[in-house]
């Protein structure tokens, strides 16, 4: 297929419809609107459902109720949306049916901005809603790499019956950049032995998120426990680039990955001897990797457009063998290449001790500016 | 022969197919188990219980489902209309219905059940207004009524500080996409049975594709209003009825021209 200029969210809202989704429910907000304005016209001329709900959590709650019946179903919202999100987002965890999220991070906290934003990776990845759940996270960098993980995502929250994110930020979801779609997949609803449909022919199902005998709510977590650990063992996703003789990583996911990529590039035509590991699975989190790089590394440069949320991910698999560096944006204000070029120089020149707390080194340069 | 201890001519009550044999919960007095079985009762008689899917509430009838024997779904409190929702748009052949109290309904779900009823939602919503919340002790509802005590208006709902009771059939059938919007009581046989019509005539609205429909019921709550069974059905009678006059709210006339 030809490769065609595609807005970042109708792209994803297209690659979601070829890949057999049944279902959308969404309430507008900004920079993530062309999503549901795609797919309000998209969807009814295919037959399949779509609703603008009255409210983010009308909207999860109607996912929820799709998703009992096991057809491929998504939302997609940016940040505050998705706060309101959480309470379904548990219960959908906790009722083990699968769904796509599209997360279009924004400036924040609170209404914040529009402007792109890596400032719910914590979020997003690490729960955001009640109870012990895992979903699982994708972190695209470009539109193409959003496009791709659309159908995997899809694949991912039905082999593991759980939340499946595709997370990106207001740069991604706005721009255009050339694109090749994925072929059309029929719909294919699976015959699940827990979906509702009507008891015809078979004992009735039910599904909920409510088990008020302690024990057997314990064996439930455990059930969504084990399947979380298959995820981190067979889900591991991540790009590594100029990586065979580098002497310094950075590592940086989604948009602050791709600016980091113009960065080592730059910084290769100085001659430095850099390179980049851009995490695609944020969770599961790739921590062997880093770790296994971190034994050949002198030093790494965690880049975000946070206050250094995937940064603790990193230390966690560093455990202080090499220096960690951190370079953070926030609120919404992109970094340039310059300044990653600046802050590889400068690792390199001063890569301190691999026991300094990288976050707390940079809050300090950045109120020294 | 074994012994039929009932013969089918003098059979005139059994439990209806679509009930299961668990023992109720609910305490004495309550008429959620009563609401719960005319359900099961009509969806026996249309005939649909295999193509059913109930969406069970927060509130004492978060187990509805073990009761009535059909899919079931359990939502999160007050989502109930937005989770029958998703599946009735992916399942439009299907019956959905939601069974809410009047704190899953008219509080905490107000808008969901708004913009269900707005949209002319192809559900059916069976609403249990026991002007408390039950399940969490006795709380005020926004069905309670003025001067009416419970846990949290100690001193009798004031309605300076605390306002007034929605009356949320009156509200809905102001909607152009409800098509079917009655209240009925549960308090004596005779209304039971007008409920019941109700009921059947809600699932025919939906059954026919003519959009919302909510039976709202008049219910009891006794452990919660601290009164035996047989008090808490003449209060129900005596104060209920007056501030939520029973009644045909919204019958839209492609409705009222069903012939059942
Ligand atoms: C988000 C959330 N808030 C509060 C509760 C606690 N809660 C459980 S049931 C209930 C009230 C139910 O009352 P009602 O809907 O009137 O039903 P009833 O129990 O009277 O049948 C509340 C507040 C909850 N489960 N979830």
């Amino acid at each position: 297929m030809a490769r065609e200029m595609w807005k970042g969210n109708e792209a994803i809202a297209e690659a979601a419809v070829r890949a057999g989704l049944e279902a959308y429910f969404g309430y507008p907000i900004t920079p993530q609107n062309e999503v549901l304005e795609y797919l309000s016209h998209r969807m009814p001329e295919l037959g399949r459902a779509f609703v603008q709900a009255e409210s983010e959590p009308a909207a999860i709650n109607m996912v929820y109720g799709a998703a009992c019946t096991g057809a491929r179903v998504m939302t997609s919202s940016s940040s505050p949306g998705i706060s309101l999100m959480q309470e379904g987002l548990s219960y959908i965890a906790g009722t083990e049916v699968p769904m796509v999220l599209v997360n279009v991070m924004r400036g924040g906290p609170g209404l914040g901005n529009i402007a792109p934003s890596q400032g719910d990776y914590n979020q997003i990845c690490k729960g955001g809603g009640h109870g012990d759940y895992h979903p699982i996270v994708l972190a695209p960098a470009s539109i193409q790499e959003a496009v791709d993980l659309v159908p995997v995502a899809f694949e991912l929250a039905h082999k593991y019956l759980n939340i499946c994110t595709i997370l990106i930020d207001g740069s991604i979801g706005q721009m255009m950049e050339p694109v090749q779609l994925p072929e059309m997949q029929p719909v294919a609803r699976k015959e699940y032995d827990w979906a509702v449909s009507g008891a015809k022919g078979r004992k009735r199902h039910f599904l909920s998120s409510i088990y008020l005998d302690v024990p057997t709510e314990e064996k439930v977590n455990l059930r969504i426990l084990g399947r979380w650990r298959e995820a981190q063992a067979n889900e591991i996703r991540f790009k590594e680039y100029f990586m065979e003789d580098a002497e310094h990583i950075v590592i940086g996911f989604g948009t602050a990955g791709r600016i980091a990529l113009s960065a080592v590039r730059t910084a290769r035509a100085l001659g430095i001897k850099v390179g980049l590991f851009r995490p695609i699975s944020v969770n599961p989190f790739p921590y062997k990797r880093v770790e296994e790089l971190c034994k050949r590394a002198k030093s790494f440069l965690v880049v975000e457009m946070n206050t250094g949320q995937m940064l603790k991910d990193v230390q966690a698999a560093v455990r202080n063998r090499i220096p960690v560096r951190f370079y953070g944006r926030l609120g919404g204000v992109m970094p340039f290449p310059d300044e990653f070029v600046h802050e590889i120089q400068e690792m390199i020149k001063n890569p301190g001790k691999p026991e300094d707390d990288p976050a707390d080194l940079w809050y300090l340069r950045m109120m020294a500016r | 022969m074994a012994a039929t201890i009932v013969n089918p001519e003098n059979l005139v009550y059994s439990r209806p197919k679509g009930f299961t044999d668990m023992p109720s919960h609910y305490c004495p007095g309550c008429t959620h188990g009563t609401a719960q079985r005319l359900v099961a009762e009509v969806l026996e008689e249309m005939n649909i219980l295999d193509k059913s899917i109930g969406v069970a509430p927060v509130g004492c009838a978060v187990f509805a489902y073990n009761y009535i024997d059909i899919d079931f779904v359990e939502a999160a409190h007050g989502r109930a209309p937005a989770m029958a929702t998703g599946i009735k748009r992916v399942l439009p052949d299907r019956v959905v219905f939601s069974y809410q109290g009047d704190g899953d309904l008219a509080s905490i779900g107000m808008a969901e059940t708004v913009h269900a009823a707005a949209r002319g939602e192809n559900i059916t919503i069976i609403f249990i207004n026991n002007a408390i919340y039950g399940m969490t002790g006795g709380q005020m509802a926004p069905t309670t009524l003025p001067g009416m005590k419970t846990t949290s208006s100690p001193n009798g709902r004031d309605v300076e500080t605390q306002g007034y009771p929605i009356r949320v059939s009156e509200m809905l059938a102001t909607l152009d996409g409800a098509g079917y919007i009655v209240r009925r009581s549960l308090h004596d046989p005779k209304n039971i049975r007008l409920a019941k019509k109700a009921i059947r005539l809600a699932f025919e609205t939906q059954v026919h594709g003519l959009g919302f429909s909510m039976v709202e019921l008049l219910s009891t709550c006794s452990t919660g209003w601290g009164m035996t069974p047989v008090e808490s059905l003449a209060w129900l009678e005596e104060h209920m009825i007056p501030a939520f006059p029973l009644g045909d709210y919204k019958i839209a006339s492609s409705v009222a021209a069903l012939k059942i």
